[in-house]
């Protein structure tokens, strides 16, 4: 078992923050890679970015947005809980290098905790990194002073204009990429229409540009495919293989249908749960 | 007894009627009651130069068990499989017998052989539901440490051995649950997961160690293994799925049968939503391929509700690689063949699931290098077959996660793990290897074969260097 020692609610309780004993995980977790959890017996493994880690604690954090049944069960458990699974670090590590040019690290959402190990990652190496991070309103904003604190310049934005820039991280990535010409590499992670646009923003620019996807996954050691992806017209598994990726050669269309497979079920199984919880 | 050998048919073993089997998983056969596998077992001649157990990769002392069904004491029949076999209830029921003991039994050259896996069943059933499992003895502790990754049949029998032998033993397992594919691949219905866990529970009342939720590879690597521990057995099985390559392959509704039936059998996604799992509820399925994997695949889309179910295979009916057994019951449940024919794309919807499956019908020519007689396309033979779940059931290959952290391993071209047939060495000292990782997909006891070897191999070495 695997118990959590601390609980954050942020953005009006539909995002939390929970610190989780695995040291075994954390130990070895490098920027860009996930953990697959389970709560219970009967819960379903699903993967969750690590957005940092306690060595001397043993522990690591996740932020996740409830969003159906598992999220909305995980964001119930309080400290002193405990989940049966925690599995990881999964996936390949973010390349990290030093470029001889600015990194823009580009969040949306809860996408903002995976972002930002990679963009401490990017900072560590010697980069010049900007940071761009959004949301749908204010409240919804999370990791503000932790990413201003591993960047060089951080830029916010909300779809309703109550913080920072009225509008989407894409028309400051624009802006900055018609500002300046040497702009290296640019990494886009959030919900898959975010990180769509990122890549549509940069491709004119030919400015490298890495996603980090999140698609359904079961076992995610290479085992079952469920995650398959297709990047450049192949097929490439992203537990193993990902989750990072090179943005312009994602087929997000595919990634947006699978994302959706069991759209009825998962209704089914939260209404069940709400239900339960009434 | 000889004598009655002549007389007694081969016992059959009682099962549940197909039509309301289709529909449940709950176990298909019943087994043999004390009767049957009595009148069963005096059908053995008790050869004195057993041909039975030269057939059997692990030596089971065949004549001996059956011997004891015989007498009445099915506790000392069991025990006397455990000598050779640790895992002897699900053998009974995984085992290809009709092509290893069986077919060697003197019996089957005039007759029916004995119905030696329906017998082994019986004993280890017999013991494990009354409460007759004893632990064997250990040897005094070695000081020795002896990790092993994956927890499938070729590591459950080496950790077994080992322990037995005064060996620290710790498994280490990737999933949640142990058993590797004994969990996540056969199906409940054909092999129950309490009898699996009981297994374990065996080898933890023993005192193995079992660690889950470790991927080696990630959580931790062969040489931080090779630190805390004196020797390392990989045999985590061929866990990479094949898919075909053809268009349309990523369609929404396309498994592989690796992940079609580790929804159903380890995440309980038949039993969705008490479990959370899901999985999709076809109306219409193809499994393409005609291997175990590929009947169990589709006999748990029929269990799932699904109207038709089809086995697409290019070849015919004579070169299905599946068991005669399983191929057998898939028909009496309704599965249907489309046998010589293969598919060439995927077709699906605007919500990007798949609709149909474009195939071309297939004839045979000359025997290929399997000496198999090779498949060829008829030219405008296409059609399409609806469906609106596939499962594609073509094999696995080797998971690369290990290899990839450990560089000094060896491997070979097909990039399964090189290791000595006779002990599992590696190119690494220290680490052994069996299973499929060594061999490519095989079977249940064939693995346990080789955990048995690497089992002797890692004592001899422990002791050698002690």
């Amino acid at each position: 078992m695997y118990k959590i020692v601390d609980k954050k609610v942020m953005a009006e309780g539909t995002v939390c923050q929970l610190e989780v004993e695995a040291a075994r995980v954390a130990r070895k977790a490098k920027p860009g890679q996930f953990i697959v959890l389970r709560i219970d017996e009967k819960g379903e493994r699903i993967p969750l970015t690590m957005a940092k880690q306690d060595l001397e604690k043993g522990t690591l954090t996740i932020i996740f947005q409830v969003v159906g049944k598992t999220t909305a069960h995980l964001a119930t458990l309080e400290p002193g809980d405990a989940l049966i699974d925690v599995i990881g670090p999964l996936g390949m590590p973010t390349h990290i290098k030093k470029y001889d040019g600015p990194v823009i690290c580009v969040g949306g959402g809860t996408g903002v905790a995976v972002l930002y190990p990679i963009t401490r990652g990017y900072k560590e190496a010697g980069n010049e990194v900007i940071g761009i991070i959004g949301a749908r309103t204010k409240d919804l904003l999370i990791l503000e002073e932790e990413m201003k604190g591993v960047t060089d310049d951080l830029r916010i934005t909300t779809d309703d204009g109550s913080y920072g820039h009225h509008g989407f991280v894409t028309d400051v990535l624009k802006q900055i990429l018609e500002e300046r010409d040497d702009v290296k590499m640019v990494v886009g992670i959030g919900p898959v229409p975010m990180m769509r646009f990122v890549c549509k923003t940069t491709e004119p620019f030919n400015v490298p540009t890495t996603v980090s996807l999140n698609p359904i996954m079961v076992d995610a050691t290479g085992m079952c495919g469920a995650c398959r992806v297709t990047v450049g017209g192949k097929t490439r598994f992203v537990c193993v293989d990902g989750p990072e990726f090179d943005g312009h050669q994602v087929d997000f269309d595919e990634l947006t249908q699978r994302l959706r497979m069991y759209v009825e079920e998962e209704k089914k199984s939260y209404e069940l749960f709400k239900q339960k919880n009434a | 007894m000889a004598e009655k050998g002549k007389k007694i048919p081969r016992q059959a073993m009682p099962e549940q009627d197909p039509k309301v089997r289709a529909h449940n998983f709950d176990e298909v056969p019943y087994g043999y009651d004390e009767k049957l596998a009595q009148l069963e077992a005096q059908r053995c001649l008790q050869c004195k130069k057993p041909k039975c157990v030269e057939g059997c990769p692990v030596e089971v002392e065949i004549p001996q068990f059956i011997k004891f069904i015989v007498e009445g004491d099915f506790a000392a029949a069991a025990r006397q499989l455990k000598n050779k076999n640790s895992l002897p209830a699900v053998c009974g029921r995984v085992c290809p017998q009709e092509s290893q003991c069986e077919n060697t039994c003197i019996l089957g050259k005039k007759a029916e052989p004995v119905a030696i896996g329906r017998l082994e069943r019986f004993a280890a059933d017999y013991e494990r539901n009354n409460n007759l499992v004893t632990i064997p003895e250990i040897a005094s502790s070695t000081g020795k440490r002896v990790a092993v990754v994956g927890s499938g049949p070729a590591s459950l029998t080496l950790a077994g051995d080992l322990i037995k032998k005064g060996h620290e033993v710790i498994i280490y397992e990737a999933l949640h649950t142990p058993g590797g594919v004994l969990v996540y691949g056969i199906p409940e219905f054909r092999l129950p997961k309490a009898i699996v866990a009981a297994e374990v529970d065996y080898l933890q009342k023993m005192g193995v160690k079992i660690e889950t939720d470790v991927v080696v590879g990630k959580t931790t690597t062969i040489d931080e293994l090779l630190e805390d521990h004196d020797a390392v057995f990989l045999g985590v099985g061929a866990g990479l799925p094949l898919f075909l390559n053809l268009p349309g392959e990523n369609l929404c509704g396309i498994y592989s049968a690796n992940e079609y039936l580790t929804r159903s059998n380890l995440m309980k996604a038949y039993k969705f939503p008490e479990y959370d799992t899901p999985i999709a509820l076809g109306k219409n399925v193809a499994v393409i391929g005609a291997g175990n994997v590929a009947m169990d695949s589709a006999r748990t889309a029929l269990r799932l509700g699904a109207d038709t179910v089809k086995i697409v295979y290019r070849r015919s009916r004579a070169e299905m690689p599946a068991r005669a057994e399983e191929v057998h019951h898939a028909e009496e449940e309704g599965v249907q063949f489309e046998l010589l024919t293969n598919p060439v794309k995927f077709i699906g919807n605007e919500d990007g699931w798949v609709t149909g499956m474009e195939c071309i019908r297939m004839e045979l020519g000359e025997p290929d290098d399997s000496g198999r007689r090779r498949p060829i396309p008829i030219e405008g033979s296409n059609f399409t077959l609806e469906c609106d779940t596939v499962i594609v059931a073509l094999g696995t290959r080797a998971n690369p996660l290990i290899p990839s952290t450990t560089p000094d391993l060896k491997l070979n071209k097909r990039g399964y793990i090189e290791a000595d047939p006779e002990t599992g060495a590696t190119s690494k000292k220290g680490v052994y290897a069996g299973g499929d990782i060594v061999t490519g997909s095989a079977t249940v006891i064939l693995a346990m074969g080789a955990g048995r070897k690497a089992a002797n191999a890692i004592h001899e070495y422990l002791m050698g260097s002690a």
